[in-house]
């Protein structure tokens, strides 16, 4: 998406209800200042303990700007008996350092993996905060050679956005861990299960992270909540993978995007409502004839009011579900 | 005319080109280009059509597009005639160019006269923010001007993909007629639409699994006959979208069939009939 309009913060509709325990709430503030290079005001990195051992940071709803330094993504952190995952790092390098120092106020245990759930840049531009030290990267086995051909134009596009100190920042670390189908890792007294996902569905290297002690999963960018959804693989292929996702035995899902955590499976019904309507709109103008000019305007207006976003992304949607569909 | 090149890009250029957006949870700030940006089109114009004189177009035809492009790679761009009662200029060709893409000549039409060709669109990749220019060359042997400024960029390299593994092989073509919209439309005018499975690979994209650039291998002359009347020539280059779509108005006649032949930049052929009215 190209776009001028910037909402760098926008309050979240509803609260969420309550999933686990808010047991911490740690804030770090001022933290990043003088980190967030343009902006010069203190910035909180809030997290949340959301169920035992399980926090999270929820990023914003909202484009990435300099003034949110591309904080729009979620982080997951868990925390064993002898060591610490990161799921995601955020958009940029100055939230990975201040997740990195965020995680050394919760817990002594050294960060043995940091675990990425797909490619786009506000789950993977924070890595170099983690890189050296042991750490092992983790993703989907087609991770490495989608940040590969994808890493430059992603480099390039927030450049403008980020400006250039923050890009020259940027290390694209392709993971060494990959998983093919699945993998466990052991954190001590904790393992997560780690999935692969075929097909192509959000992306085409969507990995999802399942704390098996807490039933907590971390969904990546295959589960939104609140914020709409975003299609950069295939509405046919994420259809596919959802009813596979939903078999997961989990509790409460943290999603991708969106501020809150939500209730397993009934966390993906909106989205895969609105993927739903996405796909019956876009089939319905093909059958009828209409042209992707006059389809994407129309496709999942039901769905309006119900994201956050959603002119921001909607029309994207619809363009590449039109385009994927009108070969059905 | 003059023969246009569709020249790829050189390797030196690539770098550049290649690390251009690609939209994805990326919103662009880039500036609007500054005002010292000089306009390609004037050097552009005198290499597409040397010596030649461009007329404003504006009461002849029409190009449309999207100001803001949701999708680069996917840019929507129409033409139609737009020409007063008794103005008897009929367009004979239409060459579509992207100012700002490494290669800018996206498409040309030659369109035959008789076929009632009055509007034709397709879908672009387009580079960087630019103007789309359409120039006609009418029966009066003048040529003809319009254009449409789009803000998108990183198109052009843009990874393929939006793939999904449904299996449709390279090559396969679908064609549709369309119903008439209402009754009491114009019977002298209905609307098809071709759809040609292909990469049309722009060789600025990266294989994801060898990570070498792709050869460019794209669509080089797409044409579409009602029965044996040849209707429509699209001759295309690398800035036509993957999985080329043409959508055109025609006058229909009594055939019974269309034909479609296709062939690309690595020597394939491919072709259908298909038949004039749309299936029950």
């Amino acid at each position: 998406m190209f776009m001028i309009r910037l909402r760098t913060h926008l309050a979240p509709k509803r609260r969420g209800t309550a999933i686990g325990v808010v047991a911490v709430f740690i804030v770090v503030a001022a933290l990043l200042a003088g980190r967030f290079q343009v902006n010069a005001q203190p910035v909180a990195f809030a997290i949340q303990e959301i169920a035992n051992g399980d926090y999270v940071h929820f990023g914003q709803i909202a484009l990435s700007s300099v003034d949110n330094a591309a904080d729009i993504a979620n982080i997951g952190i868990v925390v064993g008996t002898d060591a610490v995952a990161i799921i995601d790092t955020g958009g940029s390098v100055a939230v990975g350092q201040a997740l990195r120092e965020a995680v050394g106020k919760i817990t002594g245990k050294p960060v043995r993996y940091v675990i990425n759930t797909h490619e786009h840049p506000d789950h993977i531009f924070g890595n170099a905060a983690f890189a050296g030290s042991g750490v092992i990267f983790v993703g989907h086995r087609n991770l490495p050679a989608s940040i590969e051909a994808h890493g430059p134009f992603y480099l390039r596009a927030f450049r403008d956005i980020l400006g250039d100190d923050a890009i020259a920042r940027v290390r694209l670390i392709a993971p060494t861990l990959l998983v093919d189908d699945t993998v466990k890792l052991d954190l001590g007294d904790r393992t997560l299960l780690l999935t692969a996902w075929y097909p192509s569905a959000h992306t085409d290297c969507d990995l999802t992270v399942l704390d098996e002690k807490t039933h907590t999963l971390f969904s990546g960018d295959l589960v939104f909540i609140d914020h709409i959804p975003v299609i950069d693989g295939s509405l046919k292929g994420w259809l596919d993978v959802l009813p596979k996702l939903a078999a997961l035995p989990a509790e409460r899902v943290v999603p991708g995007h969106g501020r809150r955590a939500g209730p397993w499976p009934q966390a993906l019904d909106d989205e895969q409502r609105y993927l739903r309507t996405v796909r019956a709109d876009v089939r319905g103008f093909i059958a009828a004839g209409k042209k992707l000019t006059e389809a994407v305007p129309r496709v999942a207006q039901s769905e309006r009011d119900r994201w956050m976003l959603f002119d921001e992304y909607n029309p994207r949607n619809a363009t590449a579900a039109f385009a994927e569909y009108e070969w059905e | 005319m003059r023969t246009i090149e569709h020249a790829v890009a050189p390797a030196g250029r690539r770098t550049i080109l290649g690390a251009a957006a690609v939209g994805f949870l990326m919103p662009s700030r880039r500036a609007a280009a500054s005002p010292n940006e000089q306009d390609p089109w004037p050097a552009l114009a005198s290499q597409i059509f040397p010596d030649r004189v461009l007329e404003d177009g504006s009461d002849l035809f029409a190009i449309d597009a999207p100001y803001r492009a949701e999708d680069a790679a996917v840019v929507p761009v129409s033409m139609r005639i737009a020409q007063v009662p008794h103005d008897t200029r009929e367009i004979r060709k239409i060459v579509l160019a992207i100012d700002a893409n490494p290669s800018p000549v996206a498409a040309t039409f030659t369109i035959e006269p008789g076929s009632g060709i009055d509007s034709i669109s397709t879908r672009v990749r387009v580079d960087d923010y630019t103007n789309i220019h359409a120039v006609a060359e009418a029966n009066d042997g003048r040529l003809y001007a319009v254009a449409r400024y789009v803000k998108a960029a990183g198109g052009c390299s843009a990874p393929a993909l939006k793939q999904t593994a449904d299996g449709i092989p390279v090559g396969t073509l679908r064609f549709r007629v369309f119903p008439a919209a209402e009754p009491g439309t114009d019977p002298n005018r209905r609307e098809a639409q071709v759809m040609v499975r292909h990469p049309n690979y722009s060789g600025m994209q990266m294989d994801q699994i060898s990570r070498l650039y792709i050869p460019a291998d794209f669509l080089e002359v797409l044409r579409v006959w009602q029965g044996d009347r040849l209707l429509l020539t699209v001759e295309g280059g690398i800035s036509i979208s993957e999985n080329p779509v043409f959508r055109f108005g025609f006058k229909p006649d009594a055939a019974k069939t269309f034909r479609v032949e296709v062939g690309d930049t690595g020597g394939n052929r491919y072709s259908g009939v298909f038949p004039a009215e749309p299936a029950a």
